[in-house]
């Protein structure tokens, strides 16, 4: 079986890439992903406001309480370095794409306009093939409109497209009017590939202590629905490759994802829960999956399900809402 | 600038030499030495490499002494050993220095001098330690300035080396170890062509080795030990030689020439005065002076004491003199003289006996104890008072001593301040950053151009709400004065309210410059000032510019650091650097400063450099001087010794003050704090009464006492002013009565503490609490009418409260308030529990530290007492030996109280044989201080020995407490041996460590306390050992009571651990987790963190009460469960632990894999010893019975 594809105009040995997630921080991770059979490594993020944040910590916890006191004019011993901007990020780039021949994707989450873009290119200079760029705004100012919302997403992929020349995927989420139009204004500001979809860590309530507190949940096999229904509507209308991520757990979810349309599947929770080994198991299966029907390669399969090419392509639109709701008539009486 | 100069102060000059000349530093932190071991560890955990391309090893010790003992066994084994130290640390290494100097060992220790405590502790510098080992035989060679710190540091290495003698290396504690000078580095060729390698080879071969053994520390007899002591002597006698031989060696390369005694002045100066230290750079700008203007005076600097040069000091004398004045700064009570003069004194008498000078009449004075002010007016007074027809001899200068008339007088408005210095004063807060900007400017200055600049800085003794004055000199030339300014051509005053308490502007000289951070705009700014400051203003001609820079810092996201900004307009307004070239050399300082935290801070000070000078405005119109008066330091309600002393202190005063005025045995009142009123806190918590549960929370994490709550008879508030607010008392015993709770809004430091431990929410928005911070503009009068009402209601409502949970503590008296403990300390609601448990009958023993300080640093201090005037008794001896010190206080009151109980037994048909049983045998406080009153009554007539012994001894009768109190640095390093023998002990003895796991009081050094991986000074790499087990240590006596507890997790816990220890009749332990700010925390969640620490593992909460045993029950109790929040969520929320990860993240990640399993470990152990005692002997493979709880064969308390 062929398994072989191609993702951001880059050759894959096969359709499982492993997502952002901690287990790319070490590099013996990212060499056992290659050697299970991984397509390509998308690292864990770099986050530009992690690096502000621990920038001002530094400085405010170095600071704190500092000459103010003869006996004690500081309490912590000065380092000649605190590693707070993207130094460790991108030397992580380095090792990583020397240490393996598989395609190594940085992830970039910026804030300002020009940490997009000045981080973006020390990660190509640093050595990876391809970039995500891990959008993730919530609006919350009545005044903000939708419109400039897309705008902003707009700008990032302009922007930062325009300073590197290695491709760059976008990681999108799924809450935009009009998802498809999203899409192709992103794919005509420059990103060549789309990632679907961004999970966000949703905050909680602890109604014990009464705060809100960050949970982090991993994904389950139902949350592939929703990627997957829209890389199957917008397979062959974008001029872009499409990654499937969230919810991607076993070899059916990696063929769901293919025949929708997208060039490769991301794993992250299930390598989270069962280890890395799941990434040959996933491909094994697969294989096994498309040899027993007859298929000869993965390329074959992709997008062999989208919405041009279902026998039914209004099942992907307001159909599918509706046949849900009657398959669970209420009960009489309840 | 050339690369062989920088900026930097004495410690890291000396530091800078020793680290490169030797290959073991044992270190130990003791104020103001500590910088150099320091600096010394964070270079060898960076790799940098001495003089032989090695990188040397620096090992921290458990006190000086171990420091001594380490570098005696390191030198012993050959390798080149130094240490550093002062005052109490110098007198600990003094066994070991006769021992090394005995063996004629070559070694160095630096000395940043430091006053020896006596009638007071002081952290301040004078000779007074180094004196105390003159006898040691070591060499003493003193520096006196920071560049001299560097060369002298030089000299003593190439002299120990070549002349065998071991030496200290002097130079005068803050004054030059924390002055910030541009001086010229020493190359590492010149330091290496200074040592005789010859030197060091032979060293190394006659070090101890078994391959040609020897024996040395043997035992002598009387038939040889004199004639053995007296053949080092030659090595003596040419010491002199190798110490000059150095400085000739140094000038060559430098350029700079030193002799072991310098003369300058007159050539046919009839007086002259001799001094070592830095007071020769004021000395030697008055004799300048002086010359110039044609007086025959002198000055001759002494830098070698020990041995003393006394030929070199005789020939460099003008053969003119006629009088000279020998200062010392030192105090021997009792002596005939103090030791420079003793010297000169007999070498003059010597050489005047032999023929070989003319009579000199020699005059001994004393100057700058405790780096008290030593100015050329002071200097020419020396010199004025030699020309008296009869001077006094053994005087003292810049104090006035009018009790036994020592002191000289002087023109103090007499300056030789030259009009080439740029004098600048800088009025700031410790937290606003005006300390930090102003080093950075010495650094501009100084790196930026050819000329030279000078930076010192004095603190106060508050470690919250601190105020800094910074005293900075900018000119062409080399930079002696070693004094602070008292005419500055700039004045910056950082804090409005500063304008109000001090005589900011004193300092300003006619004509100066004032830059003021206002509130107010230059239109409105005239009228808002305080009268005396726009007399000051006009009377002398001073120009004044105004910036709102909190507003600046808000905008620019700086907070309330206003450090770049007032920076930025002092340069603006200085002229010492040209504007433009300012701004960009400002930004290349912040770039160099901060870059290596992140660009975000770079880029944020950057933003406050530019909005800066937008915002800086002249005031041009001027009014009549009819502001609003000064606050008065004190109420008028303060008591006398207040308001005569302690207020003066406060205000600035306390140098005037004179000698009467001061107690003569350094005891002083308690409960100062009250009349401080220091209103630094921005917001304060206000009380939603609707919302209260009176769970008590507040009250007892307050780290100031300030917020307080009572129970009170609805009948007492009826004079009660408007908005006092009261609920429903929540107690069945006290139903009918109103709760209320209020806050001292002049005493809070605003740390949100009470806020954040406030569990009560509004059910409709949570975000509203009970407590909640308010702006103190606002809330304060109405705080204040209800703070001063408060007060006078009664204590302490009801008797039937048993006062064992919070809720019910939180309504006793605290005897502990209102100190200068850093805002959210974790350690003083300890003692505030302490004393409201037993304050009225407490005998407090306190080891030097954190609760030393903030517990007794003048002008006030925090122990209070209650309106019958008893109260908490508090002493500090020394750190090392606290334990032993309240141990001694335990056999003392208990001694003397069996006397009492002796004599009521011989008195008893005086008295009354029923009290005099009562009396004997009761344990109650509260029965006994009736009976006493009663006693007191019956003996009152009575005039016989026995009965007036009686009356001075009958409270003791009264039971009493003893609370040995102290942080980890004294319990668990330098004081753990006499813990242990007290523990060991089974007197009736408590012990309180506060346990912040890293020595604060000097700046976060590492402990045995400090936690495995936590970052420290001393263990830059993280800790690579775990913490120590005290807790356990002590359980295994068995008799001993223990109690590890955490106040923001279980304060009823920590509760009945102090009620348990105290009722315990033997030795109790009691180790408090006490989060600082050494850790790097937010501390307004300080509580929510100590809490963490518990649930994470890291700090277990259990008691050992050896009293279960007797009842069946395992003594061990596990009061905290088995640890839920994984390590990394208490680690990583501290600065000491996160910071590792973005230093070394590789390391710490084994220190905390590591870290995680050892808390494991830790409660399985715990929760094993807490477990069931097996019936059988241990044979049925189940763990034998604790030891048996009993004491030692001595009983605990000795009664009668």
């Amino acid at each position: 079986m062929d398994l072989s594809t191609t993702y951001l105009g880059l050759d894959l040995c096969s359709p499982v890439v492993p997502s952002a997630s901690p287990l790319s921080e070490s590099v013996s991770n990212i060499r056992q992903m290659e050697d299970e059979g991984a397509g390509a490594v998308v690292l864990h993020s770099l986050f530009e406001e992690q690096l502000t944040q621990a920038s001002l910590e530094i400085d405010h916890f170095l600071t704190l309480g500092s000459d103010s006191h003869g006996e004690a004019v500081s309490y912590f011993p000065e380092s000649d370095s605190y590693h707070v901007g993207p130094d460790l990020y991108l030397e992580h780039v380095r090792e990583a794409s020397e240490a393996v021949d598989i395609p190594i994707i940085g992830s970039l989450n910026g804030v300002s306009s020009g940490g997009w873009t000045s981080f973006a290119k020390e990660i190509e200079a640093a050595g990876a093939s391809a970039l995500e760029l891990n959008t993730y705004f919530i609006a919350t100012d009545p005044e903000l409109s939708g419109h400039e919302v897309e705008r902003m997403y707009e700008e990032v992929v302009r922007d930062v497209t325009d300073v590197v020349s290695i491709p760059v995927a976008i990681k999108l989420n799924p809450f935009f009017s009009s998802l498809p139009h999203m899409a192709a204004m992103l794919v005509d500001a420059g990103a060549s590939g789309l990632v679907m979809f961004n999970r966000f860590y949703q905050p909680d309530l602890d109604i014990e202590r009464l705060e809100v507190v960050p949970r982090v949940h991993l994904s389950t096999g139902d949350a592939i629905r929703l990627p997957l229904r829209w890389i199957a509507i917008l397979y062959g209308r974008i001029g872009a490759d499409m990654a499937l991520t969230s919810g991607v757990h076993t070899h059916e979810d990696v063929i769901k994802g293919l025949m929708a349309g997208a060039q490769v599947t991301m794993v992250a929770s299930e390598l989270l829960k069962n280890g890395i080994i799941r990434i040959s198991q996933l491909l094994e299966a697969t294989s096994f999956w498309l040899t027993d029907r007859g298929y000869e390669s993965v390329r074959q399969c992709i997008g062999s399900m989208s919405q041009q090419h279902v026998a039914e392509p209004a099942a992907f639109e307001r159909a599918n809402y509706l046949r849900t709701l009657q398959s669970w008539p209420p009960k009489v009486g309840q | 600038m050339s690369a062989s100069r920088a900026v930097m102060d004495g410690n890291e000059a000396a530091a800078h030499v020793a680290y490169r000349t030797n290959e073991v530093i044992a270190i130990y932190p003791i104020t103001p030495a500590s910088p150099m071991g320091e600096l010394s560890d964070a270079w060898s955990t960076a790799g940098q490499k001495n003089l032989w391309g090695s990188v040397p090893r620096v090992i921290e010790m458990q006190a000086e002494g171990g420091a001594a003992g380490a570098v005696h066994g390191s030198l012993q084994a050959g390798a080149l050993t130094t240490t550093f130290t002062a005052s109490q640390g110098l007198l600990l290494m003094i066994p070991n220095m006769y021992k090394i100097a005995g063996e004629l060992t070559p070694a160095v220790f630096h000395i940043a001098a430091r006053s020896i405590a006596a009638q007071a502790l002081s952290i301040f510098g004078d000779h007074s330690d180094v004196m105390a080992a003159r006898g040691t035989g070591w060499g003493m060679l003193f520096a006196a300035s920071v560049q001299e710190t560097m060369d002298m540091a030089a000299v003593a290495h190439a002299a120990t080396l070549s002349s065998r003698i071991p030496f200290l290396h002097i130079f005068d504690g803050f004054r030059t170890s924390h002055e910030l000078q541009k001086i010229e580095i020493l190359p590492d060729s010149v330091i290496s062509s200074m040592l005789d390698p010859d030197a060091i080879r032979a060293f190394r071969l006659r070090a101890m080795s078994p391959e040609h053994p020897t024996i040395r520390g043997t035992a002598q007899n009387p038939d040889v030990f004199f004639q053995a002591r007296e053949s080092v002597n030659p090595y003596y006698d040419k010491a002199l030689e190798h110490v000059r031989s150095a400085m000739r060696q140094l000038g060559e390369a430098t350029g700079r020439s030193y002799d072991l005694v310098d003369y300058v002045g007159h050539p046919d100066a009839e007086r002259v005065m001799v001094l070592m230290g830095s007071g020769i750079g004021a000395a030697e700008e008055a004799v300048q002076n002086l010359v110039a203007a044609g007086e025959r005076v002198g000055l001759l600097k002494v830098r070698l004491f020990r041995p003393f040069p006394t030929q070199l000091l005789l020939d460099a004398l003008p053969a003119s003199v006629k009088r000279i004045a020998v200062l010392d700064r030192t105090k021997e009570p009792g002596s005939i003289g103090e030791p420079l003069y003793q010297d000169v004194v007999t070498a003059v008498s010597e050489a005047v006996a032999e023929g070989r000078m003319e009579s000199v009449r020699v005059l001994g004075g004393r100057f700058g104890l405790s780096s008290k002010e030593f100015t050329p007016a002071m200097a020419r007074g020396v010199l004025d008072h030699l020309s008296a027809p009869a001077p006094r001899n053994h005087f003292t200068v810049g104090i006035n001593d009018d009790l036994t008339g020592s002191s000289i007088d002087y023109d103090d408005a007499w300056s030789t301040e030259p009009d080439t210095v740029t004098r600048a004063v800088f009025w700031g807060l410790g937290s606003d950053g005006t300390v930090g900007a102003n080093k950075n400017s010495i650094k501009i200055i100084g790196e930026a151009a050819e000329g030279h600049a000078q930076g010192y800085f004095v603190y106060d003794s508050k470690k919250s709400g601190a105020r800094t004055i910074s005293h900075l000199r900018f000119g062409p030339e080399p930079i002696n004065s070693t004094y602070l300014i008292s005419r500055a051509n700039f004045v910056a005053v950082h804090q409005w309210m500063f304008l109000e308490r001090y005589d900011t502007l004193a300092m300003a000289a006619p004509g100066a410059t004032v830059l003021l951070n206002s509130p107010f705009g230059a239109e409105d700014v005239w009228s808002k000032l305080p009268a005396s400051v726009q007399r000051s203003i006009r009377d002398r001609g001073l120009k004044l510019w105004v910036i709102d820079a909190y507003k600046v810092a808000r905008d620019t996201g700086l907070g309330p650091r206003i450090n770049t900004i007032m920076q930025t307009c002092f340069f603006e307004l200085s002229g010492v650097l040209e504007s433009t070239n300012a701004t960009e050399q400002i930004k290349a300082y912040i770039s160099k400063t901060y870059g290596k935290r992140g660009s975000a801070v770079v880029q944020m000070n950057y933003a406050a450099v530019d909005a800066a000078l937008e915002h800086l405005h002249e005031v041009t119109a001027f009014g009549d001087a009819d502001g609003p008066g000064n606050r008065p330091t004190v109420s008028e309600a303060a008591p006398d010794f207040v308001q005569r002393i302690t207020a003066e202190i406060m205000a600035g005063r306390g140098d005037l003050l004179p000698v009467s005025a001061l107690p003569d045995d350094g005891v002083y009142p308690t409960g100062t704090t009250q009349w401080e009123k220091r209103q630094i806190a921005q917001e304060i918590p206000t009380w939603n009464a609707d919302l209260c549960i009176q769970c008590g929370k507040c009250v007892m994490v307050c780290p100031h006492a300030v917020i307080r709550s009572k129970v009170v008879d609805e009948t007492v508030l009826s004079a009660a002013p408007e908005g006092f607010q009261t609920i429903k008392a929540g107690w069945r015993e006290m139903a009918d009565d109103r709760y209320t709770i209020q806050v001292s809004a002049d005493d809070c430091t605003g740390c949100q503490l009470c806020v954040e431990v406030c569990p009560a929410h509004d059910k409709t928005n949570v975000s509203r609490k009970a407590l909640e911070m308010t702006d103190v503009r606002e809330a304060a009068p109405q705080a204040r009418a209800g703070w001063d009402f408060f007060k006078g209601l009664p204590e302490a409502p009801s008797a039937d409260l048993k006062y064992a949970k919070a809720k019910d503590v939180q309504l006793m008296q605290p005897y502990f308030e209102f100190s200068g403990a850093c805002a959210g300390c974790g350690e003083t609601p300890y003692l505030s529990l302490l004393t409201k448990l037993v304050g009225d009958r407490l005998y407090v023993a306190n080891a030097t530290g954190c609760s030393s300080i903030y517990g007794g640093n003048l002008p006030t201090t925090p122990w209070s007492k209650n309106a019958e005037g008893r109260g908490p008794t508090w002493a500090n001896s020394l750190f090392e030996d606290n334990a032993e010190f309240g141990f001694g206080m335990r056999v003392g009151v208990d001694k003397q109280r069996e006397y009492a109980q002796e004599l009521l037994g011989t008195l008893a048909d005086t008295v009354g044989r029923e009290l005099a049983h009562d009396l004997r045998h009761t344990e109650d406080p509260t029965a006994a201080r009736g009976m006493v009153q009663t006693l007191r009554e019956r003996l009152s007539d009575h005039r016989d020995a026995r009965s007036r012994d009686l009356l001075v001894l009958a409270d003791l009768l009264v039971p009493k407490s003893v609370w040995i109190v102290g942080g980890d640095g004294w319990a668990y390093d330098i004081g753990y041996g006499g813990l242990d023998h007290v523990l060991a002990s089974g007197q009736n003895i408590n012990i309180l460590v506060l346990d912040t796991e890293v020595y604060s009081n000097t700046g976060g050094q590492a402990s045995k306390a400090t936690g495995l991986g936590a970052v420290a000074k001393f263990a830059a790499g993280g800790k690579p050992t775990p913490k120590k087990d005290l807790g356990l240590l002590a359980t295994s006596y068995g008799y001993v009571y223990v109690a590890q507890i955490a106040m923001g997790s279980d304060e009823n816990q920590a509760i009945r651990a102090f009620r348990e220890a105290e009722a315990h009749p033997g030795p109790s332990l009691i180790i408090a987790y006490s989060q600082c700010i050494a850790h790097g925390i937010d501390m307004a969640k300080g509580m929510d963190q100590s809490d963490r620490a518990v649930k994470s593992g890291h700090w277990p909460l259990y008691r050992f009460d050896p009293a279960r045993v007797k009842k069946g029950l395992p003594a061990l109790q596990v009061d905290s469960k088995a640890p839920t929040l994984p390590l990394r969520d208490y680690f990583y929320r501290e600065n000491r632990y996160r910071i590792l990860k973005h230093t070394n993240p590789e390391a710490a990640a084994g220190f905390l894999t590591q870290a995680q399993a050892q808390v494991k470990e830790r409660f399985a152990a715990l929760t094993r010893m807490a477990s069931p005692v097996p019936s059988g002997d241990g044979a049925d493979g189940a763990p034998k019975s604790p030891r048996p709880p009993g004491p030692p064969r001595r009983p605990p308390v000795t009664k009668p």
